[in-house]
Formats: structure tokens, C-alpha cells, sequence
């Protein structure tokens, strides 16, 4: 599963580790993480994420 | 108004900010600096600026050293108006200045000031070469902002670390040796506390890059420049980003007739019996940003309120929300109040201290008045839980 990037703060959405502080198991992927989901460093949305590149 | 050297042909050429008592909120009893600092090489570079006020006594500083049309390069370390403020006032001066920022540094001074500046937006790992010295600029986003960047000059081995290691004091010392360490670290840890430590994770990571340079110099962006004591500094940076804490209970709370400050005393008998430090913390006369500076190495949080109109008190609901935002890590806590109907107040604490991810013991609610068995009762719960 592909690696997603903030790209206002640049964290990291790995799937494998989700995001468990915020509820979201490992194992999801970017783009089943709920619609209200926010990057847990600087609280932008989903559409502020970009693929990471290889 | 004089410059103050710190390596040979750099020099600080900030403004203090004596009379500052509020920084968005954040009371700074002690004042401020905003530090800008000149380097004069083969190029001509300045490092950040000042709050636009003090943009007067900058240009006296630097004035004095140099004409500041000379300016080659302008690095903006950090978009926020106490260091980029001065911008608009300076490219007057200085046209030909270019200006070096992160991309998110670009783009944040672009919404502040519609100017089509020449900027540079840098990467980590690029290279400003100023003649024989050189500026290496390191990325470090949201700390605590998503366009902070670090500047580091290896020849004469100075970090400008812009409000990282800062502190809200203003002084005409420039240096650690020169002033008390002990008030130097509690700036520095107030500050921590209330700009930083949403952000340790990524304090972490600068720290981690930060040892992999040889520091002789930090020069933050404000209070004072560290020299002497960097270990000291750095290890505490280390304690903090990683939620330390000490055997510390705070009771931080509000109260009508004196009944939610009676429990709050039965509770801190617990904590003294069990063995803690306390710091009770009446909201009356406690500022947040004060508490929050207790806050960063506390294990205990304890909140009070009793229930106003079917709510807790405004200043309860203040602090929670500014604690939630700068969000610690890792603390007990435990909601308490008296009421006289209703009582929804100790539950809304309760919900707000969950939601932070604390571990929350079991709330005290007590009707109207407390009476002495009923406090003597709340000291036993409390002192069976620790
Ligand atoms: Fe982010
Ligand atoms: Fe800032
Ligand atoms: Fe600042």
C-alpha cells in the first residue's frame, strides 16, 4: 500500500502503521481513512496529501 | 542602539521588546527579543528580522556596522510577523536583497505581503555560500510552524535555530554566561510549553539532526544566545519532547464559594501524603501560560470546576482548551467540583481530559457544601488510587 505525504508539514500517512492515536488501525489505507481524518501533526485534510514518490 | 558581536564580522543586530507583556496570548512578564543577526562576508546576508516596531532600532544597529542597502541576502528563517514583520520596510531599503525561505516559506510571506519579491526557496541540505563562509539551511517543519528552517554556518560552527531554544526575556545580555542560567532554562521551558510541545515528535527529529553538527553557538531567535551551557539546553530539550515528568501533581481550578477549592485542598492532601510535589492552581490568579510551564513536567493533572449555568466556569473551559491544543503526553488526571443541580461540569472535564488521551481516575462531585468526613473520605479515595 502506497505511503502518503503531508504536504504542508510533511508526515508521513504509512498504512501499515495507520494511525492509532486517532482511532484508525494498521492496516488501512489512505484512501479508506475516514472522510473527517486530519494529518496528526499540523490538522490539515486529507486533500493537503500527496503519493509518496519512490 | 549597538550591535553585539558574536563571531568575527557577525553580529546581533535585534530589537528588545522591553515593554511586551502578551505575546498572542502568552504572558511575557520578562519582555522579549527578536534577534536578526548580519553577516558580513563577500556577501552581505541578514538572518531574519524583528517585530515591524522595532524595525527603527534594527536598522540603527546594523546602520552602524554597515549601509543596509548592502544587503545581499535577506533569510527568512520562519514566516511568523516577530521575525518577518519587518520585511516590507526593509526591501525598501534594501531592493536588491534577495530572499531565502523554505517553500512553505515562500508561500507564507506571499499571503502576508503581496509583493512579487525575489525569493529563493530552499530544500534542506542546500548551501548559501557567503564567501568564506557558508550557510547550510536545514527544514524543520512545524517547529512549530510548517515553513520553519534552520541555518547553520559550519566555519564558525553557529546554529541559528530561530524559536527553537528561544525564550521570551529581554536583556542587554546577549550571552548565557552573562546572565542566570536558572531564569534562562525557565523561559526557555515556559516557552517550550506553550509554542513547542505540540510538536515534540518533531523536535525529536531536529534534535537527532542537530547532533550530527558541531555547535559552538546557538543563536535562537529570541532571549538569549547560548554558548556556555548548549548541553544544558539541549538535554532539557531532550526531557521535554519526550514528556518527562516528575512526581508532581497540579491542581488547577475555579470556585464560586469556596466549595471546589475545598476539595481541591482535600485532594492535594493526597498527593502530599502520597509523596508528590503539588502546585495548586486557582484560575483567578493563574495565567494559562503559567500553569503550562507546570504543566510540561507534571504527572498529575487534577481540573475543578464547579457547575455554572449548566457548564463549568469560562476559565476552566479556557484552559482546557489551550491544554488540549498543546496536547502532553502520557499524564493521570482527575475532573472534581461542587454543584448545587445539575452538576454537568465534572462530566465535561472528564470528557475534555479523555479526549486528550490521559488516563482519568474517577471524577469527585459533591453537592453544595463539602462537609469534613465527606473531605477527609475524598483524601483516602485519592491517596488508594496513587
Ligand atoms: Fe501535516
Ligand atoms: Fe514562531
Ligand atoms: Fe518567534
Amino acid at each position: 500500500m502506497k505511503k502518503y505525504v503531508c504536504s504542508v508539514c510533511g508526515y508521513i500517512y504509512d498504512p501499515q502503521a495507520g494511525d492509532p492515536d486517532n482511532g484508525v488501525k494498521p492496516g488501512t489505507a489512505f484512501k479508506d481513512l475516514p472522510a473527517d481524518w486530519v494529518c496528526p501533526v499540523c490538522g490539515v485534510e486529507k486533500d493537503s496529501f500527496e503519493p509518496q514518490e519512490d | 542602539m549597538q550591535p553585539v558581536r558574536i563571531a568575527e564580522n557577525i553580529y546581533w543586530v535585534g530589537g528588545i521588546d522591553w515593554d511586551l507583556r502578551n505575546f498572542h496570548g502568552y504572558l511575557t512578564q520578562r519582555g522579549s527579543t527578536y534577534n536578526a543577526y548580519l553577516v558580513i562576508d563577500e556577501k552581505i546576508a541578514l538572518l531574519d528580522t524583528v517585530k515591524h516596531y522595532l524595525f527603527d532600532e534594527m536598522i540603527e544597529r546594523i546602520s552602524s556596522i554597515v549601509d543596509p542597502s548592502k544587503i545581499d541576502y535577506i533569510v527568512s528563517n520562519h514566516v511568523e510577523m516577530d521575525h518577518s514583520g519587518s520585511l516590507p520596510m526593509l526591501k525598501k531599503i534594501a531592493p536588491k536583497a534577495g530572499i531565502i525561505t523554505s517553500p512553505n516559506g515562500q508561500k507564507g510571506l506571499e499571503r502576508h505581503f503581496k509583493e512579487g519579491w525575489d525569493y529563493r526557496a530552499v530544500k534542506s541540505g542546500e548551501v548559501l555560500a557567503l564567501g568564506k563562509r557558508n550557510l547550510h539551511f536545514v527544514l524543520t517543519p512545524m517547529v512549530h510552524w510548517p515553513d520553519n528552517m534552520v541555518s547553520y554556518m559550519p566555519e564558525e560552527k553557529i546554529l541559528f535555530s530561530n524559536d527553537a531554544f528561544g525564550q521570551h526575556i529581554a536583556t542587554s545580555e546577549r550571552f548565557d554566561h552573562e546572565y542566570h542560567l536558572e531564569i534562562i532554562i525557565e523561559e526557555a521551558k515556559k516557552y517550550y510549553a506553550n509554542i513547542v510541545l505540540p510538536y515534540s515528535e518533531q523536535v525529536k527529529k531536529a534534535l537527532a539532526a542537530a547532533s550530527e553538527l558541531d555547535i559552538a553557538t546557538i543563536a535562537p531567535s529570541h532571549g538569549i544566545i547560548w554558548q556556555k551551557n548548549i548541553a544544558d539546553i539541549i538535554a532539557n530539550y531532550r526531557t521535554w519532547s519526550n514528556n518527562g515528568t516528575q512526581k508532581k501533581a497540579l491542581i488547577v481550578y475555579d470556585t464560586m464559594w469556596k466549595s471546589t477549592e475545598k476539595i481541591a485542598h482535600a485532594i492535594q492532601s493526597a498527593f502530599e501524603l502520597g509523596g508528590y510535589n503539588t502546585r495548586m492552581l486557582n484560575l483567578q490568579h493563574n495565567h494559562i501560560s503559567d500553569i503550562m510551564t507546570e504543566v510540561i513536567d507534571a504527572e498529575f493533572i487534577c481540573v475543578g470546576s464547579p457547575t455554572l449555568n449548566n457548564n463549568m466556569m469560562p476559565n476552566v473551559a479556557a484552559f482546557l482548551t489551550y491544554l488540549k491544543g498543546l496536547a502532553p503526553k502520557g499524564r493521570k488526571a482527575l475532573a472534581f467540583g461542587s454543584y448545587g443541580w445539575g452538576g454537568q461540569s465534572i462530566g465535561q472535564i472528564d470528557e475534555v481530559l479523555k479526549s486528550c488521551g490521559f488516563e482519568v481516575l474517577d471524577g469527585i462531585k459533591v453537592n453544595y457544601v463539602p462537609g469534613s468526613d465527606e473531605l477527609k473520605n475524598i483524601t483516602e479515595k485519592i491517596g488508594e488510587m496513587l
